[in-house]
């Protein structure tokens, strides 16, 4: 499955490792690539969702959030104020509280079966949804301001950080099989202008809800799953910098590890009856329907799965930085970014994916000290000129990325619309693939 | 000298051919009648001719001028009309508004055309701040042509203006069809209903899988016992 | 009298603040959809970067010892709505055309506003600083103090002058816009071509024109629409970014397409905010001794934190139940 193209294509990006690993120290080059590998795995997600499944995806960084929360509920330390005081038994409620008015919801919503239709339904449906609303605000409120005084926030479970990522997925999952079974039916540009709004509102939410996650006060420091640089210190290697290479090379291996795992898994469904199955549907969902496939069901599997892995992914990320901040997610670091990886990796190629994912983050990496370059060479000349050279360098090349991945995304969309490592189309599929870009 | 004629057209979808080689040629007072079963490329013929579609092969002359590649917005100028099968009026549009947009290309005062139109749709004048969404469709089919006719072709191209009509108002379109052409626009319409107009063709081409099979005045065509048997049905 | 001064305040004007900021927005991203068919991402930082050009004018005509008794970045604007739609016009034939013509689809051209996006934002962030400016460095923002004559009215019904012209802009925009598309033949082309964008173009109506004018008008009501918001608080890189979402429920709302209903989707949209946080226990609070129970101190339907979430909630309810917009009479 390897061709001449995707060799061509891995050599060049060991070239740029490479090259980023000369322009930065080594254990700056290590924490590049675990980013980057992070989010070549949040680009599988995504690639699962669209390149296989054809669903536009826009709230990325939900998902992202949710996976990078899970490493707090669960590896971060437990939190004896809360578990000693009032907070658990006022969080139970308001849980039932949320528990009761989603079965008057559910329970409204069947009322047409009792013969009651059309403007009354829907507004007892609306009825419905503001008791419960309410309903869970009334204790849902006291709950939170109790909690922020009495013990900050909720805490965490204190259990092994690796389960956070097993968690991360699954958190990850169970929303976007929520979020799925909702708005799956819109189509395509409405579909991703929904799931924007959505994940603006999870940020919204997490940023808010302090005695979840501290909100803007932020949660730290999340353990790691391997020794720390204080750790190998420890351990006997005496020179500060080697221990933290070896440190952040061990975490490096195991995000390594579970993205193989994934990798293999992913392409060994790809290419077995169930990825034919879901090509299928992709490219032809009426033709799909009509011989009986559900179409629904699968697109909802698709979403979720791709949800998964944008949690893992999300939890290596936050796991990595050991820091949990809402505020701090930007659409465009987290679900921007990761469509031009997919489109400029090649979308509905898992390899493609994880390529554009590592070669997106290097690119960002490195138009920050190139642009610098620039500015200064471009400095050079203009003092050489007489003329008045450019301020607050760093700053400003810093934005440069910004408008680096803007103009990747529209070359890639003019000159290379299937992307990189497009997916292979062996010859007896068919030759047009509806949802390229 | 002919108002329009296509010599030898090939012409497709995506790479799938419709037209297989067409001859036609119509002169400007004709009334010429394009029929056929489905599927044989009538209306591929009329996109053809007014730009929607690209011709592989072969030539199409109107008023001595190729047009062969020509993009629709080059044609109207020249004189050329086309009123689609469906969706063919600005249903958000008033009745007025949908004929001014039928003169856009016109840059000299409109409104004697406009009120000749009104003339020959007197049920348009009574409608006319009325949305075109909200007519019949017997009227939205006097609207459809109403636009055509404003830019005032010397040919106009009509894709079965009889479709989904009630017999009455099918006969009121043939008439209104006939008063056009005798104001000295030429005509050449696909039709489904192939006796009712061939009845009144000056010109008929019965066209088969994209090519010619059948060319004769409407007359002809009709009392010619192979096209009846094969292409007229009952 | 004073809560009920202070509810005009909070809600009425700001709400009116807000709705005409996202009107204008609305209209320009709804005209893009109507006629070029895809969701113009980078609707907001149009409007930040017609915000940026008003500026740089701005210090420009301060340094030239120019002064007015109405806001400098507001006298500049018929030189910076130019500016604004020749970019828009520029960025057109540069990214989205090439994509047009090769039949791209229309989550592709969002994909590649998304592109744009990120360039604006960049090159913004670029030459314009991180750090938020102001248009009244030099020069104070009027405000004006309207105490009603009535009883218990200590406090008066405050706005600013950038408010009050951004209302008059407002209602001068819509008004033009209007009697463009109902009188003249251009206008009437826009309207037919997203009604009917194949019969437009067999009806000869110049297509390659009316998208130009909609970038035109599009660009410029996006000026106006920045800097005013600028004016009234301050300029920063991520202006209207951070407003787009909302602007584009507005649009949705209105149903995509139809100019009239963006404008009320955007005030719609802009009161529903200022509604939702509002402290309705204020409004209570002169009948506190008629009602019997305990009036809580908090009574707004969501918190303050969540005014721009409001907007996502409306847009996400609408897609999902009536993506049509909530307008009927809207003919396909």
């Amino acid at each position: 499955m390897m061709g001449a193209r995707e060799w061509l294509m891995l050599a060049g990006l060991a070239v740029l490792i490479v090259l980023v690993g000369m322009w930065f120290k080594v254990p700056t080059t290590i924490q590049i690539l675990i980013t980057a590998l992070a989010y070549a795995l949040i680009a599988l997600g995504l690639n699962v969702q669209w390149g296989y499944g054809g669903l536009f995806n826009f709230g990325v960084m939900g998902f992202v959030m949710l996976g990078g929360y899970a490493t707090v509920l669960v590896g971060y330390d437990v939190n004896p104020d809360f578990w000693g005081s009032e907070g658990p038994v006022m969080l139970a409620r308001a849980l039932l509280a949320a528990a009761i008015g989603a079965a008057l919801i559910l329970a409204t919503m069947q009322v047409h079966r009792i013969g009651i239709k059309g403007r009354l339904r829907t507004f007892l449906l609306i009825v419905a949804w503001a008791i419960a609303y309410f309903g869970y605000r009334s204790q849902v409120d006291p709950a939170a301001v109790y909690i922020e005084r009495e013990a900050g926030f909720v805490g965490g479970l204190g259990l092994p950080v690796l389960i956070g990522w097993v968690v991360g997925g699954v958190l990850a999952g169970a929303v976007g099989f929520l979020i799925g079974k909702i708005c799956l039916g819109l189509r395509t540009d409405y579909l991703a202008i929904a799931t924007i709004g959505i994940s603006e509102i999870v940020r919204a939410l997490m940023k808010n809800m302090d005695w979840l996650t501290r909100g803007t006060l932020t949660v730290s420091p999340i353990p790691w799953p391997v020794p720390q640089q204080q750790d190998v210190v420890a351990m006997g290697v005496t020179n500060d910098t080697l221990a933290l290479s070896v440190s952040r090379s061990m975490y490096l291996v195991v995000t390594l590890v579970v993205i193989a795992v994934l990798y293999v898994l992913l392409q060994r469904a790809y290419y077995g009856p169930w990825g034919r199955m879901m090509r299928a549907i992709r490219d032809n969902h009426v033709a799909a329907a009509s011989m009986g496939k559900n179409v629904k069901r699968r697109q909802l599997e698709i979403f979720v799965i791709g949800s998964v892995l944008m949690g893992i992914g999300g939890a290596i990320l936050t796991g990595y930085v050991q820091l949990y901040d809402p505020s701090s997610f930007q659409p465009i670091n987290y679900t921007f970014i990761v469509w031009v990886m997919v489109i400029v990796g090649g979308a509905g190629n898992n390899l493609g994916a994880l390529f554009g994912g590592v070669l997106i983050i290097l690119i960002w990496n490195i138009s920050d000290p190139l642009s610098q370059l620039l500015f200064l060479e471009l400095n050079d000349g203009l003092a050489a000129a007489g003329l008045p050279t450019i301020d607050n360098v760093e700053v400003r090349a810093l934005q440069m990325r910004v408008f680096v991945l803007g103009l990747v995304i529209v070359l890639a969309l003019r000159y290379a619309p299937k992307g990189l490592i497009p997916e292979r189309i062996r010859s007896r599929e068919e030759p047009e693939q509806s949802t390229r870009a | 000298m002919s108002l329009i004629e296509l010599t030898n057209v090939h012409a497709g979808y995506g790479g799938v051919p419709i037209l297989n080689g067409v001859d036609l040629s119509i002169d400007p007072s004709d009334i010429g009648v394009i029929v056929g079963p489905n599927g044989a490329g009538k209306s591929t013929m009329l996109k053809a001719i007014f730009g929607l579609l690209e011709i592989s092969e072969g030539t199409v002359t109107f008023a001595g001028a190729d047009i062969t590649d020509a993009e629709p917005d080059a044609l109207v100028p020249k004189g050329l009309s086309y009123v689609p099968q469906e969706f063919n009026v600005f249903t958000s549009m008033t009745v007025e508004e949908n004929l001014e947009m039928g003169a856009y290309i016109r840059r000299d005062d409109f409104s004697s055309t406009m009120a000749s139109i009104y003339d020959m749709f007197p049920p348009l004048a009574e409608r006319r701040r009325q949305k075109a969404g909200e007519l019949s469709g017997g009227q939205r089919q006097m609207v459809a042509m109403g636009r055509a006719l404003m830019s005032k072709p010397i040919l106009l191209l009509l894709d079965e203006p009889s479709a989904g009509l009630s017999p009455r108002y099918m006969q009121e379109v043939f008439d209104q069809i006939m008063r056009v052409n005798r104001a000295g626009v030429g005509i050449l319409m696909v039709e489904q209903n192939a006796r009712q107009a061939l009845g009144f063709a000056t010109r008929g081409f019965v066209l088969a899988n994209g090519m010619n099979r059948f060319t004769g005045t409407g007359q002809e065509l009709l009392e010619d016992p192979e096209v009846a048997q094969a292409f007229l049905g009952g | 009298m004073n809560d009920f001064i202070f509810f005009i305040n909070k809600v009425l004007v700001v709400g009116t603040v807000q709705g005409s900021i996202y009107a204008l927005g609305a209209v320009g991203v709804t005209l893009i959809f109507g006629i070029l068919r895809f969701a113009h991402f980078a609707h907001g930082d149009m409007m930040t970067m017609g915000a940026f050009i008003a500026y740089a004018l701005a210090t420009i005509a301060a340094a030239l010892g120019i002064q007015t008794f109405w806001p400098t970045g507001f006298i500049v604007l018929p030189l910076a709505i130019p500016i604004t739609f020749a970019a828009a016009l520029v960025i057109d034939r540069a990214f989205y055309r090439p994509l047009r013509e090769r039949g791209a689809k229309p989550v592709t051209l969002l994909i590649a506003s998304i592109g744009v996006t990120l360039m604006l934002q960049g090159l913004i962030r670029l030459f314009g600083g991180v750090q938020p400016l102001s248009f009244f460095e030099n020069e104070t923002k009027e405000l004006f103090r309207v105490t009603l004559p009535l009883e218990g009215a200590n406090r008066p019904i405050t706005f600013s002058e950038p408010q009050l012209l951004l209302i008059a802009a407002t209602v001068i925009s819509v008004v033009a816009l209007h009697l463009f598309l109902t009188r003249s033949r251009l206008g009437k082309g826009m309207r037919a071509m997203a009604d009917n964008p194949d019969l437009a173009r067999v009806s000869g109506i110049n297509t390659d024109q009316v998208i130009r004018a909609t970038w035109i008008i599009a660009g410029s009501l996006a000026c106006i629409a920045g800097t005013m918001l600028a004016l009234d608080v301050s300029l920063k890189a991520d202006l209207a970014f951070n407003i787009l979402l909302a602007i584009f429920a507005a649009a949705i709302v209105g149903g995509l397409g139809h100019a009239y209903g963006a404008i009320a989707g955007g005030f719609l949209v802009g009161f529903s905010e200022t509604l939702a946080v509002f402290n309705w226990a204020i409004l209570l609070r002169p009948f506190k001794d008629a009602i019997p129970w305990e009036v809580p101190a908090d009574l707004s339907i969501v918190p303050t934190e969540y005014k721009l979430t409001v907007a996502f909630v409306i847009l996400v309810l609408v897609l999902l139940f009536r993506p049509t917009g909530i307008f009927r009479g809207a003919s396909t």
